[in-house]
């Protein structure tokens, strides 16, 4: 399925000729293009990314802002944006000055832009002229200054005192129509499986139009993480999305490993590569199992936790935790696999289908379940694209995109593995398609136990993994390294890549900048979910209310990963 | 029937004798109605404590109400930031006395290595917490030890027939 690019095409010296005026200059740093433009001339570049066939770039992939204090002019806003035809990724950068730090909103080019361009408002205080709704969307509104700045001190809180009961007010929808009334779902509901929080205008059954507030979770991870070193860091990204923890550890690993650009050995990768999938699934279960229970069927749920607790155990012997594993380190583990993890592992491939095949049963061909879930929540091919869905959502909808073949990492190439795509993009192909997913999984984990062998466990290079106990207590040169690491960290070379992994949601990307130091100087997390929520209330225009749970379910939001 | 027993007679092998307080304590104790305020990873842990492995219906706590009018228990498992601090307050407001807390993991007992702009250093800067269980996320062992000690609690509270707490 791997398309290779028979014409390679130089976008930045094709931007540079286009717009001689606005773009400053394109620079490349371990393959990722980067392209600074000048402010006045951003629209016209992104719509012409956008709209040029050759170019392509339809995927609005991340909006954030970067905080070079000291440097004039002082912010920068970074555009992430993908084509998802021609397999390209460019960054865009935009300079902006204290003083005036404001730019042309471009939501008129993608509508996805709206809720990233105000988490760049809120933490930064980048304006963005034309936006119609800019207000802070993560903190809550009784907050002060902004908090990504590197001048805003990491502690520094503003307790909030009261509740907001009103997100917004509904002049048109509610004003002139007294049989519709205003209804608060969240953020604490069992049925928003988080702290998510929807308002919808609804009459009789019917929504009308809603609106959703985020934020209730938003645990600054981005400045923690500006405040620990590299390997701190780790800990905090178990908690991103928590259903599947050992896939984020593995992604800001690759990442860091993509700004150190090493690469690790063959077994560290099939390990990442067993354990990554196997969290897929465990995710992938969680989701279901929620899913169906807002649609009524609660002995899935139940069920579905047995296989989970049956991969706790194998991750509970890798690493001693259950949920929040911290298991991958930059350039390996931490410590060996068990020497029962192939036993434990081939146990639970041959378990694991019957969960899936007797759920698959029960509710497939069911029809309460065909009845409450076909047709419902349609998200178009287009619309998912032009809201910057990915992962099983954008799949479900019909597009063919999924990173681990688009754009391999960890050897995903040489497996045999397909990858599930819906046609309609309802509730019951998002699940169909997770369902397929799952089995996938197994696929892949079964081929790569097959070349699963005995080797490293970490990379043997002092200033990145530390040495062994023993060596540390009985030989100096050890000791020094791991006086050095543990006290200073790694210090990779300073420069600035986006590594991106499929997590269970979709993207996960990581963008790093590092100016050398033992610490991230910006880590921007390109949560899958975050658009994802953008798009939804899009979904529940004139659905029931009882199917609005359905379709909040079927999307699976993670607060920890939308909020961070 | 020849030696058929008279109620009266019955009834009078089956005595014990009790303090009213002692008697409530116990039921109360051995039916704790959780209300769980999940918000986070811990949630999940949650979960897998009431799925069927660990069964916290075996403590007498299976009865989830998730209306704070219905429950007895409030199990704060995640992080609370200062966006859902109000709401937290709210939901401990509505329940009705008696009423027991739980904070469960880190980040509900102290903030957790949150130490950050948007997150509540610990919930009992906002409500009263009776037990706190450490661990990010505590193992489903450890919440139900936290049950445990929590229903110990309760058998030793005193003055607590009629009263309202303050």
């Amino acid at each position: 399925m791997t398309v290779e690019l028979k014409e390679r095409v130089d976008v930045g010296q094709i931007l540079q000729e286009r717009f001689p005026s606005c773009v400053v200059k394109s620079e490349e740093f371990r393959g990722d293009l980067a392209v600074t433009v000048r402010r006045d001339g951003l629209l016209e570049v992104v719509s012409f990314l956008k709209n040029e066939p050759q170019l392509d770039f339809d995927l609005l992939l991340d909006i954030c802002g970067v905080d070079r204090l000291g440097r004039s002019p002082r912010f920068d806003c970074v555009y992430h944006l993908r084509s998802l035809s021609k397999r390209r990724l460019i960054r865009l950068k935009v300079p902006l000055d204290e003083n005036d730090p404001e730019v042309s909103s471009i939501t008129s080019v993608w509508k996805g832009a709206n809720w990233f361009e105000r988490e760049t408002y809120d933490l930064f205080g980048l304006k963005f002229k034309g936006h119609p709704n800019l207000r802070r969307i993560l903190t809550h509104e009784d907050f002060k200054g902004h908090a990504l700045r590197k001048d805003y001190p990491a502690d520094r809180r503003h307790p909030l005192a009261r509740t907001t009961d009103a997100l917004t007010t509904w002049p048109e929808s509610v004003g002139e129509h007294p049989e519709r009334m205003v209804v608060n779902i969240g953020p604490s509901h069992p049925a928003t499986h988080g702290t998510l929080r929807i308002q919808a205008v609804i009459e009789g059954e019917t929504v009308v139009e809603s609106d959703s507030e985020i934020g209730y979770l938003h645990r600054c991870f981005e400045k923690m993480a500006e405040n620990h070193t590299y390997a701190q860091i780790v800990a905090y990204t178990d908690r991103l999305n928590y259903c599947s923890s050992f896939m984020n550890n593995a992604g800001f690993a690759l990442a860091v490993e993509k700004l150190l650009d090493i690469q690790v050995p063959e077994r560290i990768r099939l390990i990442r590569v067993i354990l990554s999938e196997l969290t897929r699934i465990m995710d992938h279960l969680v989701a279901i199992a929620a899913n169906l229970v807002d649609l009524g069927a609660i002995t899935n749920f139940w069920y579905f936790f047995r296989p989970r607790e049956e991969i706790y155990d194998l991750l509970e012997a890798c690493c001693g935790a259950r949920l929040t594993v911290n298991y991958a380190r930059i350039g390996g583990f931490p410590l060996d696999v068990p020497e029962s993890f192939v036993e434990m592992v081939n146990e639970i491939l041959r378990r694991l289908p019957r969960f899936i095949d007797d759920v698959d049963r029960l509710n497939t061909k069911n029809r309460i379940f065909q009845g409450r879930t076909r047709n419902i929540g349609v998200m178009k091919k287009e619309d998912a694209i032009e809201w910057g869905f990915t992962g099983p959502c954008l799949r479900a909808s019909g597009v063919e995109y999924d990173v681990r073949k688009a754009h391999p990492y960890l050897d995903y190439e040489s497996f045999d593995f397909v990858v599930p795509v819906g046609t309609n993009g309802d509730i019951y192909d998002r699940i169909a398609v997770r369902m397929e997913e799952m089995r996938q999984s197994m696929r892949i984990v079964k081929q790569a136990m097959k070349r699963f062998g005995s080797g490293p466990y970490k990379i043997d290079e002092k200033t990145i993994s530390l040495p062994e106990k023993d060596k540390a207590y009985s030989d100096i040169e050890s000791l020094i390294n791991h006086f050095k690491l543990v006290m200073e960290g790694i210090t990779p070379p300073s420069g600035e890549v986006y590594s991106y992994t499929e997590a269970a949601n979709g993207e996960l990307g990581f963008y790093l900048i590092s100016d050398g130091g033992p610490k991230p100087y910006r880590l921007k997390v390109r949560p899958p979910c975050f658009p994802i929520f953008q798009g939804m209330n899009e979904m529940l225009k004139g659905t029931l209310v009882a199917d609005s749970i359905a379709i909040l379910a079927s999307l699976n939001i993670i607060a920890g990963e939308l909020d961070r | 029937m020849p030696n058929q027993k008279t109620w009266a007679e019955k009834l009078q092998e089956n005595w014990f004798t009790t303090k009213l307080e002692t008697y409530v304590n116990w039921a109360r104790k051995s039916s704790l109605w959780p209300m769980p305020f999940g918000t986070a990873c811990c949630a999940i842990e949650f979960m897998s404590v009431l799925s069927s492995h660990y069964d916290l219906a075996r403590f007498g706590a299976e009865v989830l109400r998730f209306s704070p009018r219905q429950s007895d228990l409030l199990i704060v498992s995640g992080t609370v930031t200062d966006k859902m601090a109000p709401v937290l307050k709210k939901i401990y407001d509505q329940m009705p006395e008696p009423k027991w807390v739980i904070a469960m993991g880190a980040c509900a007992s102290s903030g957790g290595f949150y130490r950050a702009y948007h997150v509540v250093q610990g919930i009992d800067e906002i409500i009263p917490v009776d037990i706190y269980v450490g661990g990010c996320p505590p193992t489903p062992e450890g919440l139900i030890h936290g049950v445990m000690l929590l229903q110990k609690k309760i058998e030793k509270e005193k003055g607590k027939l009629l009263s309202v707490r303050d």
